[in-house]
């Protein structure tokens, strides 16, 4: 059996999707700047996009600024927030120790330019307390940034709740919705979101290609200078084809997005519980609030890269935080911010389930992670000394 | 490209030698949890040849195929030979580590190094050998 459970890293295009960005590269290839009809078409089909975008979020079409993917709209809503906040002698900011390194790497550039950057706690659940978020409000906080879902362990955030403490304080409110844009609803008017990012191949769209919503009149700093694409916002032809197979992937998504949620979060659970049968084994992150389609655990005395290896000979694709598949010799900066102590962050596994997943692929994920941890702690050392208590269970 | 020679994946996949020696000469034991790589090693001699040896290691793919070559490459063999076991010739063997990973060669090293040292000390009468190995 060949599963692919590695959705919140990316996914694959939609047969929609697929079939408007072939429709547009045969016949709208034109440059929406160009003056005839040709590039005129494109005009036309870029803007209808944008349309159906904005949409989707409960945004006007003059709020969506195309990019190439989550990490611009990140960079470019602090960057942007940062410039606002200097010109009215403001720099603080504030976010989560959770958040994805697109916030968190841009977030140090901006301190070493002298701004402040307080980090809320998301403690064991991974969620933030919105009574912490107003208590770090300041009134030099020119930005606050909290991501809508997190991509390894799938908490979702209080959001209405946290836009409401910013609206209350007059301090712009930005969220990283990249995990959860095509699979959560979002309305950016009830839920009092100023600025968002998305980006498309985590919703069944192309690789390369996002968006920025920023609501009107909140100025965007240029990231790419030159010609008058975006308003001005963001120079560089525009990826025609990028946009509209994004536009087509979220429309569907958010056209089925109840059911979608319902049959995930179904088995989402079914999963959770075969995992948890596993001894010494806890899942990460809350388990209500959490996206549809994630599961992550950690797995006392093992280490991630070599369960990922097994899986993969089993047809499965996962992911781990272990420091090892991370490339860095700490474990995922996401589980240490949830208090996991980093014996047992090497071990997590995390599987991200899609919305064709069936009961069967469930079953064969279950008993094969169960099989692999086993054989895996039948010649681990930690292990060992665990079971003979020469030193104590964390999990 | 892989993210691991064939030599290192069929290590990974099918490990030699893994498993604990009860009455081991020597046990050695390197690394900690909170990198992620903890590897042990227990030899049992004869004479001064290492007639057997096992290991356990928590670690990645890498680790653990480090650990299974390491152990071949000095079973059957003398201990003052097994004492010259660079992570070179253990990395060699497995046709190469990619280059942030070569640090799973110098623990199976002295993983190795660490289980003599045991022997060394259990058997006090053997340092000899020792030193003129090192001699040599």
């Amino acid at each position: 059996m060949k599963i692919y459970a590695d959705n919140a890293a990316t996914t694959k295009m939609s047969p929609a999707a697929i079939e408007a960005m072939l429709r547009c590269m045969e016949n709208e290839y034109g440059n929406p700047s160009s003056l005839y009809s040709l590039g005129q078409a494109a005009k036309e089909t870029l803007e209808k996009a944008r349309a159906e975008v904005a949409a989707v979020i409960g945004a006007d079409p003059e709020e969506i600024t195309f990019t190439s993917g989550g990490s611009e709209a990140d960079n470019q809503a602090l960057r942007s927030a940062a410039a606002l906040g200097k010109r009215a002698g403001k720099t603080h900011i504030i976010s989560t120790a959770f958040e994805h390194h697109a916030i968190l790497h841009t977030l140090k550039a901006l301190e070493a330019e002298g701004f402040t950057v307080t980090l809320l706690p998301v403690h064991e659940n991974g969620l933030v307390r919105p009574e912490e978020l107003e208590a770090a409000i300041r009134p030099e906080t020119c930005l606050v940034t909290v991501m809508y879902a997190n991509n390894e362990i799938g908490t979702v955030q209080p959001i209405p709740a946290l836009g409401a403490i910013c609206r209350a304080h007059g301090v712009p409110f930005h969220t990283d919705a990249v995990q959860a844009t095509g699979h959560l609803p979002i309305d950016v008017g009830e839920q009092n979101i100023d600025m968002l990012s998305a980006s498309a191949h985590k919703f069944h769209g192309p690789k390369g290609v996002g968006f920025l919503y920023a609501r009107r009149g909140l100025r965007l700093t240029n990231l790419i200078e030159g010609g008058a694409q975006e308003r001005g916002k963001r120079a560089g032809t525009e990826n025609v084809p990028g946009v509209v197979a994004m536009a087509a992937a979220l429309t569907e998504s958010a056209a089925h997005m109840e059911e979608n949620a319902a049959h995930m979060r179904a088995l989402r659970d079914k999963l959770i519980a075969g995992l948890s049968e596993i001894p010494h084994a806890a899942l990460n992150g809350d388990a209500e609030n959490r996206l549809p389609g994630n599961v992550n655990f950690c797995f006392e005395g093992i280490e991630g890269e070599s369960l990922l290896l097994l899986l993969d000979d089993r047809g499965i694709c996962a992911s781990s935080g272990s420091a090892c598949t991370s490339g860095s010799l700490d474990p995922s900066h996401v589980l240490l911010a949830i208090g996991r102590k980093h014996d047992v962050a090497h071990g997590s596994l995390r599987l991200t389930i899609g919305e064709t997943a069936t009961a069967e692929e469930i079953d064969y994920l279950s008993s094969n992670v169960k099989e692999v941890v086993e054989y895996l702690r039948g010649f681990s050392p930690i292990w060992r000394d665990l079971v003979a208590g020469k030193k104590p269970f964390i999990l | 490209m892989a993210l691991y020679s064939e030599k290192v994946m069929d290590h990974f996949r099918n490990p030699r030698n893994v498993g604990v020696i009860e009455d081991a000469d020597g046990v050695g034991e390197v690394g900690n949890a909170k990198c992620g790589d903890i590897m042990r090693m227990y030899l049992k001699n004869d004479g001064d040849v290492i007639t057997d040896v096992k290991f356990e290691t928590f670690g990645c793919g890498s680790a653990i195929a480090s650990s299974s070559m390491a152990t071949e490459l000095i079973k059957g063999k003398p201990v003052a030979e097994a004492m010259q076991l660079t992570n070179k010739a253990v990395a060699e063997a497995l046709d190469g580590l990619p280059a942030y990973k070569m640090h799973c060669s110098v623990l199976a090293e002295e993983a190795i190094q660490s289980a003599l040292n045991d022997y060394y000390d259990k058997h006090p009468e053997k340092r000899l050998d020792k030193d003129a190995a090192a001699a040599q």
